[in-house]
């Protein structure tokens, strides 16, 4: 190359080329720049043999350390389960029956069950667990209970789930149409009725005399409701579908019946002992009756079914 | 100082420079995109998938058009928090039968990748009619029109041949019996057929609370209700096949 000269004012040479007088300094890289850089390159040889990079013909190359993103996802969450396996593994031994006599586990059981209500449930039983008295969300706050409101039936309809096909026969019901089988009168008489049992409305005799044809089975003859097929108590102010008359003609002509998923595949059988505990402790919670509580046909194990 | 020289040349030349350039960059998509295509463990060995139904196929058309995806990822990422939240993480093989895929990258709203069975119909018909009457501090859009709207496929037929092309193992019954199949699973006065032997785990009932109409709100929610149903990923035998994976 021709007239490569060193600048005198900076002892560093020329690239050689002159424009009008003009020349170019072939200043070199920094050297902290490019130590970095080979040892960039370096690193990069490095990473490639202990982490997975390379593909070959079946597989990429695993790496000297083993490494997943999945493995280390798996050691986070054993080593988080180990974290809270004390309380955990108490909750896990105490009969769900006798857990609000510890209140200190209860306690524990009851902070854990919010949280779990708080990313499972809110969405339908609202964050307060008020429900909604019009899109058929039952509020969990009160003592109105549709499948009863002890602790260990609490637990057996979250892991059951409510009308799930799939899935055993206790949260099963279903409440028939009655669209075309009454005279608009007759409709008007029997939901008049249905008012009256919590005294919003004049007894009706003729309402009276169809509900107890239709409707007693199922709600009673005084509008008591029955636990055991989940048919919603009508003597009271609580309503699932709205509780005014044309709300309660709508419901008696294409009944609306509530659905709730089976959480028994879906959360550990802790997690759902605890939320049976949260919900128990809401406010409503029934001591145990042995009339009430059914006998559990095949244990959950929490397994999810195959 | 001959390389230097040698390389001199391609720096002045821009043609040179740039046919180069491609045949670089060329090399290193290969490298990187190319093994995916004949590596073992791209996708999971796990069981249950399988293609959608024509109407969860339709119903996804609908998410699609709809851009749920600007709000929603399908992608549950290995992680304790997305797993505590979700459910267990998204496999690759449970989105292998997606053309586009809803992997997603922005989420305003939750990841549905395992929203099917966890609400019923009637919460998603509410939802998606009124989403604040359900989740009060919700800032999505109403969708209500879904269920004013008929579900009008053009030729569902046509849509999975399409598919049928680029992998997805519909058989020939399956395209022969496509817009049946369509209307069927919707509707519970009309006969099936054989569309759950076809179509394993397919849920069969009316979705909207309007059993009179086969609307575009039963497709979406028949999609949504199937979403990470299919391969029971808690199940031994999947846990097994993952627990052996190494590379990834």
């Amino acid at each position: 190359m021709a007239n490569k000269r060193i600048d005198e004012a900076t002892q560093t040479e020329t690239v050689g080329h002159e424009w009008d007088g003009i020349e170019e300094l072939n200043t070199p890289l920094p050297r902290w720049w490019l130590w970095s850089f080979y040892g960039c390159i370096a690193f990069a040889i490095g990473y490639m043999i202990v982490y997975p990079a390379i593909p070959m013909v079946h597989k990429a190359t695993e790496g000297t350390l083993g490494w997943s993103s999945r493995g280390q996802l798996a050691e986070e969450m054993k080593e988080a389960d180990a974290a809270r396996s004390t309380v955990r593994a108490k909750i896990a031994a105490v009969d769900i029956v006798k857990l609000p006599e510890q209140p200190d586990l209860m306690a524990q059981a009851v902070a854990g069950g919010a949280a779990a209500f708080k990313v499972n449930c809110v969405q339908c039983h609202g964050s307060g667990a008020a429900g909604s008295q019009t899109l058929g969300y039952p509020n969990l706050n009160d003592d109105d209970w549709l499948w009863g409101g002890d602790i260990k039936t609490i637990e057996y309809t979250i892991t059951h789930g409510i009308r799930q096909a799939n899935d055993d026969d206790l949260r099963q019901s279903a409440m028939p149409p009655f669209a075309g089988v009454f005279e608009p009168q007759q409709l008007d008489a029997l939901a008049t009725h249905v008012l009256s049992l919590s005294g919003k409305a004049k007894p009706n005799a003729q309402g009276a005399q169809i509900y107890a044809d239709n409707c007693v089975v199922c709600h009673g003859d005084k509008g008591q409701g029955d636990r055991t097929v989940g048919a919603p108590r009508l003597a009271d102010a609580i309503w699932l579908y709205g509780g005014t008359k044309a709300d309660i003609e709508k419901q008696i002509l294409n009944p609306r019946m509530g659905q709730m998923p089976h959480w028994g595949g879906r959360l550990d059988p802790v997690t759902i002992k605890m939320l049976a505990a949260y919900v128990y402790s809401l406010g409503g919670g029934e001591k145990i009756a042995q009339t009430t509580t059914p006998e559990p046909v095949k244990q959950d194990d929490g397994q999810p079914q195959q | 100082m001959s390389i230097i020289s040698t390389h001199k040349k391609i720096e002045r030349n821009v043609t040179v420079l740039a046919g180069l350039a491609f045949i670089t960059v060329t090399i290193g998509g290969i490298v990187e995109i190319a093994p995916l295509f004949w590596i073992d463990n791209t996708i999971e060995k796990v069981d249950g998938m399988r293609p959608y139904t024509p109407l969860e196929q339709a119903g996804r058309d609908i998410y699609v058009r709809e851009g749920c995806y600007v709000c929603h990822s399908q992608m549950i990422r290995p992680f304790r928090d997305e797993q505590e939240r979700y459910g267990h993480y998204s496999l690759a093989a449970e989105s292998m039968y997606d053309h586009p895929f809803q992997w997603g990258s922005k989420r305003t709203g939750p990841d549905l990748a395992r929203v099917g069975g966890r609400y019923s119909d009637a919460w998603h018909v509410q939802h998606l009619t009124n989403p604040e009457a359900v989740v009060p501090d919700s800032v999505m859009p109403k969708y209500g029109f879904l269920a004013d709207t008929d579900l009008h496929v053009a030729d569902m037929k046509a849509n999975l041949t399409a598919l049928n092309r680029v992998g997805v193992p519909y058989t020939k019954a399956d395209i022969e019996k496509a817009d049946a199949d369509l209307m069927a699973q919707a509707d519970p006065n009309a006969d099936a057929g054989d569309l759950e032997k076809r179509y394993p785990k397919a849920q069969i009932r009316d979705f909207d609370g309007n059993p009179d109409r086969v609307t575009e709100m039963d497709a979406l929610i028949a999609y949504l209700q199937v979403l990470g149903t299919l391969v029971d990923v808690n199940a031994p035998a999947a846990q097994e096949e993952l627990a052996k994976e190494k590379g990834r």
